[in-house]
């Protein structure tokens, strides 16, 4: 057994290792705090070798291909349902994200958490979440992907509500979780569907799996109705789910309120990983959603329909399944280094969808953000904002635009929150980032990292990893052949991002502290109480730098955030040939070819205006006081008030869903109390009625018709009595009138003879 | 063997009675090996068995000029749900230790249900059936109506009243299909081989299933449920939510369907999109699904949280039945397992570890007590148990929807639709009960300096008068056993699917398979 076979046999211990951490620390005691922290950080730094040595055997591997190990899960009606994990370059690439990511917020959270009394729960629920999104990485069938989507969900769920006493905290898991749902049911339909024309959730099984190209073609022949391809109606039904867990709009409204949550959970599943993970399953069902009419191919397997054929026993062996070479398929690999090639003309209405939609979250995102003044929903608005921009990566570009995107965006967005972290532990629980000011030399390592962070999400060329995975999705976008509106509307959202990032740096780091100093007695920080007891007693007020512990993983991502730029370049796009399963070289004319130049100038430009404006409004004069108004604020103040509130989404689905909704509960409970309680009283009533009535009959007519003939009876038999008093006299006497009568008929008798 | 666990808990009931009155703990205890010693029958002859096959347990002649035989017998589906039955009574006996009121009448009358429940599920002759089935009515009256809460008396009364209605149109049913089968016989494999006419399947169908589903909770039969729910003791709600329902989903299963399957054969008329009974039973499934959670949204009691929610979960049972797929059938039994398991653990958790301590059930009340301090385990037990209930992966309850909903989506596309939306409420009321009871936020939030102070003391909620009685062992142990039980089969149904999946292959399914069970 060769090294591949080996990590592919024990690929599974990647997301079971934490997983089994979780179960463990939720035995432990409340004050094993030290075994709960090394446990975690233990299991998932196994993680981490494991993910990094699956990605070098993927790396090294001569030719593409995909390792997958499957095995039988239940037997359903008259087919197996299967499980299994899969390595290749994707769950490769998302596996080391991961579980890098997931060890240095780990790292982070022992600083932060430090002295939060359930600070093993804590760590037991951050170390279920990285099992699950490890699994989730890694999972080769649609039903064991959702079966992790759900069970990060709950994780996530169980985090935002950490602080559960605080009722904005409780009342946004339960929003995250029941808004997630509601995208997880249009996944689960979506999943049901497959299942019933596939007759598998697996994906790649030897040519059977639900993504290969005989299922494909089986989807994109059959029609849902309204000449929709069912391929089109699943692929848009597993997009809903995406939107949920993504934060696509309208499903968006969770991700800001979960900000209620502890900073570390912000930056591992709000911003890095989970938020991710609708993103990465559009990446995988990528050759499904991507199916159109001419995609399909022939192939030897089956040609109109499935057979039964799945009952087939899985022995659970590694198999390999040749990942499509380059040049076959077309939906993988419109990279878009030339956007006159001649490419695909024909696109999915399931990708414009996808297309459409991110592209609007973009810009909506991007938009809110603008107003926003708690710096952590800043924060969720650009993570909203940048999801939309790798779902317009994924639809015009293809996978390998939107999951370079992702992979930067989760360094670089992991390092904000974290350094957003570092502030509020700095400021005592401040949110607000008009309460702040000046802290850049208060807090030099954070304002720093910060600032990477900020210019790689602005998109500050060359040296940025930003710059260049968002310069891919602009390339594609402007050489989308559907319409040329998305490229527009992105560049837009690009330059709005530029500014609030700029406006939130000038408030956080420039300028002078406008927080008060006596912050301890502030109502506030009671709601969040992680560090009530310490901030009280060491420093009066000012904000300080926080300890090794948390600025160390600030560091190491903040060198993610520049490096990783380079692995995607348009000169040099290692990243994108290796998901595709290519081979690229360093090739510098690229640059050159096709308008690259000009598209990333014009995306340079865009990042330079949106800063100078924003260090225009905020940075020359940074505000001298707390309740300053916002620069903005003068322009325009309705739309301004329209930004703040968020569009009114919240009241909006208010007003539509959820009074509607409560209103129907309780008119089902009325119909259970008058209407079904009534009938049943009804038919009581009735009952007991007649029975009265019966009872009036029998006593009144039956009974006493029936007293009057036992009365009638006794009587007689008192009549009747009468002849046996005992007195022999009357005995006598009737025996005298006897015999008489009796003569008298003898001798009556007599006569006629 | 497995008739044994009829005998011993039938036995262990009047053995009770004999008891000395001062005897309570000899009482549980004896109530708790009779529990046991059914759960270890039921287990070894579930996992002892080969998967498929049918065994009878014994067949005596019993009337024989009628043709009844005493004839107990065991299919997957029985095994099953006998094991069901086992789990069930010793997690309800490990949830009533703390009765004090007249212990043994009550374990005698708890361990008499549980002997009649088990005998309906091994009946295989129909009147034999029939008597098991009034055999478990009559205990319920009495649990509720002497150890009862919320109106017991009424609730005792309409439980009563319902299943007896219920089961005289089942009587009638049968006795109609016995003469119309030339009154030879009653047992289960001949009758289902008689083909009746499908003018007398037409009429006969929906009375039987009517009649069992009322018992099974059937929209708009289902009023009983939430009152006796609520006003029954804990053990008996858990019995009543774990096994009582499934009794009725069974008889639909296997008197109603198994007798009379072309009743599911479209009637030759449609009106409103409705063409055959089939139909009929498949809305009122789905309405029971959605109108349940509905309901459970709105309530303020705690309990007719969980009663509703049985009602609904119970919808998914109908639903699956009416699928017709092999796949949504397996579906409906593995839901049954998967809720007798998860709604006793709910019922346990309020009825016992909850109200028995705070003496009030309802969400508002508990609202202020913060009860994940004062009672951390059952905190933790009631949120696993709502995630169970919800579905969530890793549970039974996920496989057996998961099952239902695809029977479901071949058979009635916009049903599954709709009860995924049904899915949606039960998530949605879950959560709503389970941070109302046990993550509310504390009274004293606003002063900070207070709660500042108490962080770090001892996990008593600040503001209950007096301290909680701490979770006893066999609360413990039953909620672990259960918790068990539904991750044991969510994470590797085949543990029960290979027995239930065989089933389906019986010849007395034939009528079924005909009518287009694939």
């Amino acid at each position: 057994m060769n090294a591949q076979d080996a990590i592919v046999k024990l690929l599974w211990l990647a997301p079971v290792l934490p997983l089994a951490t979780g179960g463990v620390c939720a035995l432990l005691k409340r004050r094993h705090r030290a075994a709960a922290a090394s446990l975690a950080i233990g299991s998932v730094s196994a993680s981490l070798l494991l993910a990094v040595w699956a990605l070098a055997a993927t790396v090294r591997e001569p030719d593409p291909v995909r390792h997958v190990v499957n095995f039988n899960w239940f037997q359903a009606g008259n087919a197996w349902i299967g499980l299994g994990w899969v390595l290749d370059p994707l769950s490769a690439v998302m596996l080391v994200m991961v579980a890098l990511v997931s060890l240095l917020i780990f790292v982070f959270s022992v600083g932060y958490m430090a002295h939060d009394e359930n600070f093993t729960r804590f760590f037991c629920f951050l170390s279920l979440f990285a099992g699950a999104m490890l699994g989730l990485v890694i999972a080769n069938s649609l039903l064991l992907l959702f079966g992790c989507w759900e069970l990060v969900g709950l994780t996530s769920y169980l985090l935002i509500g950490f602080w559960y006493h605080k009722p904005s905290a409780a009342a946004a898991a339960k929003k995250a979780f029941i808004t997630t749902r509601i995208g997880d049911l249009a996944f689960l339909l979506g999943m049901i569907w497959l299942y019933a024309e596939t007759g598998t959730l697996l994906f790649y099984d030897q040519g059977r799996g639900c993504l290969e190209q005989s299922a494909l073609n089986l989807l994109a022949l059959r029609t849902a109705g309204l000449g929709v391809a069912v391929a089109t109606a699943v692929g848009l039904l597993l997009f809903l789910g995406a939107m949920g867990k993504s934060g696509q709009v309208p499903l968006h409204v969770w991700l800001p309120d979960a900000m209620e949550g502890p900073t570390p959970v912000s930056a591992l599943i709000h911003a890095a990983t989970m938020v991710a993970a609708g993103v990465f399953l559009m990446a995988r069902v990528h050759p499904l959603v991507a199916m159109t009419d001419a995609d399909i191919k022939p192939t030897g397997l089956y040609a109109q329909s499935i057979p039964g054929d799945a009952a087939a026993c899985r022995p659970g062996g590694v198999q390999k399944i040749p990942i499509t070479p380059p040049g076959q398929a077309g939906h993988d690999l419109n990279l878009p280094v030339d956007p006159n090639a001649p490419g695909r003309t024909t696109v999915s209405t399931a990708l414009k969808v996808v297309t459409w939609v991110g592209v609007l979250t973009a810009l909506f995102a991007a938009s809110v953000a603008v107003a926003q003044t708690d710096i952590k929903r800043i924060l969720a608005y650009s993570t909203v904002s940048q999801l939309g921009f790798m779902m317009l990566g994924l639809g015009t570009g293809g996978v390998a635009v939107g999951m370079f995107h992702l992979i930067t965006h989760a360094f670089f967005k992991a390092l904000l929150f974290l350094g957003a972290g570092s502030v509020i532990h700095g400021c005592h629980e401040e949110q607000d980032i008009r309460r702040m000011g000046g802290l850049g030399k208060l807090m030099p390592v954070t304002f720093s990292t910060y600032a990477i962070g900020m210019m790689a999400l602005s998109g500050v060329p060359i040296l940025f990893s930003g710059f260049w995975s968002k310069d891919e999705i602009l390339h594609a976008a402007h050489g989308w052949p559907v319409s040329r509106l998305p490229f527009l509307i992105a560049v837009l959202a690009a330059l709005l991002t530029a500014f609030y990032m700029t406006r939130q740096i000038c408030y956080v780091f420039l300028g002078v502290w406008r927080g008060s100093p006596g912050n301890a007695g502030d109502p506030r920080k009671v709601t969040a109480p992680s560090h009530a007891g310490r901030d009280t007693s060491s420093s009066g007020g000012l904000p300080h730098e926080s300890p090794a512990v948390m600025t160390v993983p600030l560091l190491v991502l903040a060198v993610g955030s520049v490096v990783l730029g380079f692995f995607g370049t348009p000169a040099w796009p290692w990243f994108q040939g290796f998901l595709l399963g290519r081979r690229e070289s360093l090739e510098l004319g690229r640059l050159l070819a096709g308008g690259t130049l000009g598209l990333m100038a014009l995306s340079a430009l865009v990042a330079g205006v949106g800063i100078l404006v924003g260090y225009w409004l905020y940075g020359r004069r940074p505000p001298g006081a707390a309740d300053e108004s916002d620069p903005l604020e003068h322009f325009h103040p309705a739309v301004f008030s329209v930004l703040r509130r968020k569009y009114c989404f919240d009241e909006l689905y208010d007003v539509a869903l959820v009074r509607p909704t409560a209103a129907f509960a309780r008119a089902c409970h009325w119909a259970d109390q008058v209407l079904w309680g009534g009938a049943v009283r009804a038919v009581s009533r009735v009952t007991t009625a007649l029975s009265w009535a019966s009872r009036l009959v029998d006593e009144y007519f039956v009974n006493a018709g029936f007293d009057r003939v036992c009365d009638g009876l006794s009587r007689g038999g008192g009549h009747c009595s009468r002849f046996q008093n005992g007195q022999p006299q009357r005995y006598l006497r009737a025996i005298a009138v006897g015999l008489l009568v009796l003569a008298l008929l003898l001798l009556w008798g007599c006569r006629t003879v | 063997m497995l008739a044994w666990t009829i005998y011993l808990s039938l036995g262990t009931a009047l053995l009770l009675m004999l008891l000395p009155e001062r005897r309570e703990q000899w009482a549980r205890f004896l109530a708790l090996g009779a529990a046991l010693g059914g759960l270890v029958l039921s287990a070894s002859a579930l996992f002892q068995s080969a998967p498929g096959s049918f065994r009878t347990v014994t067949r005596l002649s019993w009337i024989p000029t009628l043709g009844i035989d005493y004839h107990l017998g065991a299919d997957g589906i029985s095994l099953v749900l006998v094991f069901l039955t086992g789990l069930a009574a010793v997690a309800g006996i490990l949830f009533s230790w703390n009765i004090g009121h007249r212990p043994r009448e009550f374990f005698a009358l708890y361990l008499a249900l549980i002997g009649g429940v088990y005998g309906v599920f091994l009946s295989f002759d129909l009147f034999l059936l029939f008597v098991f089935y009034e055999i478990a009515i009559i205990p319920k009256y009495f649990l509720i109506a002497i150890w009862g809460s919320t109106r017991r008396e009424y609730a005792a009364m309409k439980l009563a009243l319902y299943s007896f209605v219920g089961s005289a149109m089942v009587l009638v049913g049968l006795v109609a299909a016995f003469v119309f089968a030339g009154g030879q016989t009653m047992s289960l494999a001949d009758l289902a081989a008689h083909r009746f006419p499908r003018e007398f399947q037409m009429w006969a169908f929906p009375l039987v299933f009517v009649g069992f589903a009322v018992l099974a909770g059937l929209w708009p039969f289902h009023t009983w449920a939430p009152t006796g729910h609520v006003a029954a003791p804990t053990a008996a709600s858990m019995l009543l939510a774990g096994v009582v329902m499934k009794l009725g989903a069974y008889g639909c299963l296997r008197v109603a369907m198994t007798l009379f399957p072309e009743g599911l054969q479209p009637w030759g008329f449609e009106w409103l999109g409705i063409g055959s009974w089939r139909d009929v039973f498949a809305l009122l499934a789905v309405t029971g699904i959605l109108y349940g959670g509905m309901v459970a949204l709105v309530q303020k009691d705690f309990k007719f949280v969980i009663g509703y929610s049985s009602v609904s979960h119970m919808g998914f049972v109908l639903l699956g039945l009416m699928t017709l797929q092999t796949i949504g059938l397996t579906g409906a039994v593995l839901q049954m397992f998967s809720h007798g398991i998860v709604a006793g653990l709910l019922f346990a958790v309020v009825g016992r570890m909850v109200y028995d301590r705070v003496h009030t059930r309802h969400l508002d009340d508990l609202q202020p007590m913060n009860l994940s301090r004062g009672l951390p385990f059952a905190a933790v037990t009631f949120t696993l148990a709502t995630l169970a209930s919800i579905g969530l992966p890793g549970f039974s309850g996920f496989v057996a929807e998961l099952q239902v909903l695809i029977g479901a989506w071949h058979a009635y596309p916009t049903l599954a639709v709709l009860t995924g939306a049904g899915i949606l409420v039960g998530v949605a009321y879950g959560l709503r009960a389970l941070q109302r009871a046990f993550f509310a936020e504390r009274r004293s939030c606003t002063d900070g300096q207070a709660s500042g102070s108490a962080r770090g003391a001892p996990a008593q909620p600040p503001d209950s008068p007096a301290p909680l009685e701490p979770i006893s062992f066999p609360e413990r142990v039953g909620s672990i056993l259960l918790i068990a039980a539904s991750l044991a089969v969510g994470l590797y149904p085949d543990l029960l699917l290979k027995y239930i999946l065989p089933s389906f292959n019986a010849p007395w399914f034939d009528g079924l398979r005909g009518g287009g069970l694939p």
